[in-house]
């Protein structure tokens, strides 16, 4: 049974704008207390994080300094889905019944970049001949899957053609331009056989819930949405991940088969209850491999179900109705909030041009380095 | 500390070789980008990697604890120097800082990374020493590679510095190119 429902959403449009992150969440923030029709002094407890923005809880300054407890989460792509997980023990601890979460950031132009890898584990050498590279994980990954599972090379510009179509029914989406396959699969090849226009780019953007004990749910909203499950896994002993310079023969289940697989258990229900999925799609490739590692259908099985359409909004499994960080780049706080924002607005009905028909359970999942997955699963019922 | 010592016996530098060309390309004075990477024996260049006496598992480059089942007894262990390439991808844009190699955006023509799978011990990460645009030939998988040290940049006084990387072992795929 749910223990914590989403009665507020907001979210500021990703893309590249001119305000600072913490306006982005202010302006997120407000339209989630509008949304669920309470004042930021209702609050009795929030959660939130961002990589680049500053801490969360400076806007208290802002927003009017109430003394509630506010934590900031900072746990990469899993930022979202940790803040929810806190705000939700938070709230299951007693701590209150009415919560904020959220998620925000702004990055420079370019790739992503460590100043010092062996932040990251590594020794400096690693970044120096130059192997410190996301794109270039995501290259080796998607080459090997592609070799394994014999899946072309042109689904993976199916899968961009179809975030950019979806982008373009998003009116929050920063790539709102269809691009055509051949478009996309003949831009510069980046990391073999990745290109350009498979390969999102780190952006800007917040999001923000209002969420509360699910026994109150009803107070604050006709149609509240239950958040069924949220797990987060770290990495096991010789995964395949981001920044490995070795790797065992026999590689343990990822990151995100561990999250997915804790999450249907939470939620007592399997990957073919879902009704709509957002997919870590931080590349072409990566949606391809995570379609299978959380269970939507079995390893090499995509290569049929994209090009038939399943996975498109009309199909039988949508992925990334909202167009993915392919078309919505990667604010790296907000990214996860984003696709549970997504989740939401589907399950309310509220997706205009891009509405999955009918939809009563959502999965959002989110990977990153240094090798973690969260996921959660949202559903209109309670249990 | 058996480990050293036996890293330090095997790996070096041989007298001999000061000063003189060697048959086998044996690059004189090797000046590794880090410590504790690579090496050169009589066979040639080796990764030094880390087994654990506990469970066997062997990891490049030697850790202090075995991630696997969290023993503390590591033993250096030179890598075989032959495998088979695993996975591959290209680096097409010149990355930021801390990148250090000597190109710039006007000259850059990117490079090969991978992981080969050495027999015995455990999969690599590596420069795949073949040219871009002949990487889907020259480093497809399965290709056999053996490790070598190439010249990666010069150091302050002029010196190379090396990089361990994989390079094919036989021109079988250039062998293929030249029929295609």
């Amino acid at each position: 049974v749910s223990t914590m429902a989403i009665v507020g959403i907001g979210i500021h449009p990703f893309g590249r704008f001119d305000s600072t992150a913490q306006q982005m969440a202010l302006s997120a923030i407000g339209d989630a207390l509008a949304d669920a029709g309470v004042r930021w002094a209702d609050i009795e407890v929030a959660v939130g994080g961002s990589l680049d923005g500053g801490q969360a809880d400076v806007m208290v300054g802002a927003l009017g300094p109430t003394g509630i407890p506010f934590i900031n989460v900072l746990n990469g792509c899993a930022t979202g889905a940790a803040s929810l997980i806190t705000a939700r023990n938070m709230i299951t601890a007693g701590m209150g019944d009415l919560g904020l979460v959220v998620g925000f950031d702004k990055h420079p132009r370019g790739a992503f970049a460590a100043t010092d890898v062996t932040t990251w584990g590594v020794g400096s050498w690693y970044g120096e001949i130059g192997m410190f590279l996301n794109p270039q994980f995501f290259g080796l990954k998607a080459q090997r899957y592609l070799h394994d599972h014999r899946i072309p090379v042109e689904t993976l510009a199916v899968v961009a053609e179809k975030a950019f179509a979806n982008g373009e029914l998003n009116p929050n989406a920063w790539r709102r331009k269809p691009l055509a396959r051949q478009e996309i699969a003949t831009s510069r090849l980046i990391n073999d056989p990745l290109r350009q226009y498979m390969i999102c780019s780190p952006s800007e953007g917040a999001v923000a819930l209002v969420v509360c004990r699910a026994e109150v749910a009803d107070r604050y909203s006709d149609n509240p949405i239950y958040l069924r499950a949220a797990e987060l896994a770290s990495r096991k002993d010789g995964s395949f991940e981001l920044f490995q310079t070795s790797l065992p023969s026999e590689l343990p289940p990822t990151p995100s088969e561990l999250a997915s697989q804790r999450a249907y258990a939470a939620a007592g229900i399997g990957p073919g209850d879902i009704d709509v999925w957002q997919l870590q799609d931080t590349e072409s490739g990566a949606e391809v491999m995570h379609m299978a590692e959380v269970g939507l259908c079995e390893h090499g099985a995509q290569t049929g179900l994209i090009a038939a359409g399943a996975t498109s909004i009309t199909g039988a499994s949508p992925v990334n109705t909202d167009g993915g960080l392919l078309a919505n780049g990667e604010p790296v706080g907000a990214s996860g909030l984003r696709m549970v924002y997504e989740v939401c607005t589907q399950l309310r009905g509220a997706a205009g041009p891009r509405q999955v028909a009918s939809p009563r359970t959502g999965f959002t999942h989110v990977y990153g380095a240094p090798g973690i997955s969260a996921c959660t699963i949202l559903a209109k019922d309670p249990a | 500390v058996n480990g050293l010592t036996a890293r330090i016996s095997e790996c070096g530098t041989r007298p001999g070789l000061v000063g003189a060309a060697d048959v086998r390309g044996a690059i004189v004075g090797l000046n590794p980008i880090a410590e504790n990477l690579f090496c050169e024996t009589d066979d040639g260049v080796h990764l030094i990697g880390g087994r654990c006496s506990d469970c066997a598992r062997v990891t490049f480059p030697a850790r202090t604890r075995c991630g696997h089942c969290y023993g503390t007894s590591i033993v250096d262990e030179l890598l075989p120097r032959r495998g088979t390439v695993w996975t591959w991808t290209t680096q097409s844009f010149l990355p930021k800082a801390p990148y250090a190699g000597p190109e710039t955006e006007d000259d850059f023509a990117g490079f090969v990374v991978g992981y080969v799978d050495l027999p015995g011990a455990c999969r690599v990460q590596a420069r795949l020493d073949v040219p871009v645009d002949k990487a889907a030939q020259r480093a497809a998988i399965g290709t056999e590679m053996e490790s070598v040290a190439i010249e990666f940049n010069v150091d302050e006084e002029g010196r190379p510095i090396h990089v361990y990387a994989f390079r094919p072992v036989t021109p079988a795929a250039t062998h293929q190119e030249a029929h295609q």
